[in-house]
C-alpha cells in the first residue's frame, strides 16, 4: 500500500472493491461483523425478543447482497466457514445434556411424549396450512421440515424431494417467529416450568428458539437443545412417513 | 479449544460414517450428540472428575458455540435473496403457514409436557 501515496482515485478504488467483493475474506468478515453489531443491539434493549439478532442480521446482510448486486454463491462461499459450525455446535448440544442428565432422566415420559406429538403437529400442520392456502406443491413440500435446524431439515428437504435452500430460508424464518413468539406465549399461557418452555422452543424452532431459552434460563436452554436434537431425528423418521400419508 | 474443537469434529464424522455406512435415516449430527454424551460419561467414570466442566476444553468450546449459535444461521438465512420471488407471491400462504404452525406446534408440545409430567407425578423439579 505504502506505493500509493496519492489520494486513490475512483477507479482505484473499484478495482479494490472487486477484488475483495470475490475474496471469501470480505464476506466472512462482514457476516461475523454484522453479528455482532446485532448481538449488541439485542443487550442493549435488554434481551427483548423482537430484538433478534439472527433476524437482523440476515435482514443486514440481505440487504448488503442486494445492495452491492453480490451472487449469493459468492457470498456463501465467504459465509460457508461459519455456516459449516452447524454441524459441530449441533453435536455440541450434547455438553448440555451431559450437565442436565439427571433433570432430563426425570422428565423423560414428558420428554418422549411432548417430542412425538410435536414433531408430528410441526409437520401436519404446516402441511395442512399450506395446502389450505393453496401454496405450489414445492413450497408445501419445502415446509414440512420447517421446524428442525438447518443442517438436518437441508438434509430431509432432499430425501422428500424437496428444494434444500428453500428449505433453509423456512427454517431460520420459522427459528425467528419461534424465538420472538415463545416467551409472550409461554407468560400468556401461565407456564413457569422452565423445562417444558425450553423444550418446546428448541422443537417448534431449533437452533435460534435454543439460543433465545439459553438468553432467558440455563435449564431451558439444555432443555431446547434437547428438543431440538431430538426433533431433528423424529422429524427425520417421521416426515418421510407422513408425507407419503398425507399427499 | 482444539482439543474441544477436535471432539466436535471428530463426533460428527463418527456419526456421519455410522450413519451412512448403516444406511441409517438418522442425521450424522444427532448420532455425534450421541456419541458425545456416551464419551463423556465414560470419562466421567475412568477419571471421576466432570469433564464438562466449564474449563475444560470441551465444556468451554460447546458453551462458546452455543452462546453464538444464531451466528451459524446468517449464511442460510441470508440465502433469502434467491428465493425472494417465489416466496414473496406466495407471501401470505407461507406466512400463514409458517406461523401458525409454529404457534399450534409450541402450543401441544409444551401441553403435553406439563400433561403427562403432572399425570407421572414428576412435578417436584
Amino acid at each position: 500500500m505504502n506505493a500509493v501515496s496519492t489520494v486513490p482515485d475512483e477507479a482505484s478504488i473499484f478495482a479494490l472493491w472487486v477484488y475483495l467483493a470475490q475474496s471469501p475474506l470480505l464476506w466472512l468478515t462482514i457476516t461475523v461483523g454484522v453479528f455482532l453489531i446485532a448481538q449488541q443491539l439485542a443487550r442493549l434493549s435488554g434481551y427483548r425478543p423482537i430484538v433478534n439478532p439472527v433476524l437482523i442480521s440476515i435482514v443486514a446482510t440481505a440487504s448488503i447482497l442486494a445492495l452491492t448486486h453480490t451472487d449469493y454463491r459468492i457470498y456463501f462461499a465467504g459465509a460457508q466457514f461459519v455456516h459449516f459450525l452447524l454441524g459441530p455446535a449441533t453435536v455440541a448440544l450434547g455438553v448440555p445434556l451431559y450437565r442436565n442428565r439427571r433433570l432430563v432422566i426425570s422428565a423423560l415420559l414428558p420428554i418422549v411424549t411432548s417430542l412425538i406429538t410435536g414433531a408430528v403437529v410441526a409437520i401436519l400442520s404446516a402441511v395442512w396450512l399450506s395446502t389450505l392456502l393453496g401454496a405450489p406443491h414445492a413450497l408445501t413440500l419445502a415446509l414440512a421440515p420447517k421446524s428442525v435446524t438447518a443442517g438436518i431439515a437441508m438434509g430431509i428437504a432432499q430425501q422428500i424431494g424437496a428444494d434444500p435452500t428453500l428449505t433453509a430460508v423456512f427454517v431460520i424464518s420459522t427459528g425467528i417467529f419461534g424465538a420472538i413468539i415463545v416467551t409472550p406465549l409461554m407468560n400468556a399461557l401461565g407456564i413457569k416450568d422452565f423445562a417444558a418452555r425450553g423444550f418446546a422452543a428448541g422443537l417448534a424452532s431449533h437452533g435460534i428458539g435454543t439460543a433465545r431459552a439459553f438468553q432467558v434460563d440455563d435449564v431451558a436452554g439444555a432443555f431446547a437443545g434437547l428438543a431440538m436434537a431430538l426433533n431433528g431425528l423424529a422429524t427425520a423418521l417421521l416426515a418421510p412417513v407422513v408425507l407419503r400419508w398425507f399427499m | 479449544m482444539l482439543i474441544g474443537l477436535f471432539s466436535l469434529l471428530a463426533c460428527q464424522l463418527a456419526g456421519e460414517v455410522i450413519a451412512h455406512a448403516l444406511h441409517l435415516p438418522i442425521p450424522g449430527p444427532v448420532l455425534g450428540i450421541v456419541i458425545l454424551f456416551c464419551g463423556l460419561a465414560l470419562r466421567h467414570r475412568l477419571t471421576g472428575s466432570d469433564p464438562t466442566d466449564a474449563r475444560s476444553a470441551i465444556g468451554s468450546t460447546s458453551d462458546t458455540l452455543l452462546r453464538n449459535l444464531g451466528l451459524l444461521f446468517v449464511p442460510a438465512g441470508a440465502g433469502i435473496i434467491q428465493s425472494i420471488g417465489l416466496v414473496a407471491s406466495n407471501g401470505i400462504a407461507i406466512g400463514v403457514a409458517l406461523a401458525g404452525s409454529t404457534l399450534l406446534t409450541l402450543i401441544a408440545t409444551v401441553a403435553t409436557f406439563r400433561l403427562v409430567r403432572r399425570l407421572s407425578g414428576g412435578d417436584r423439579a
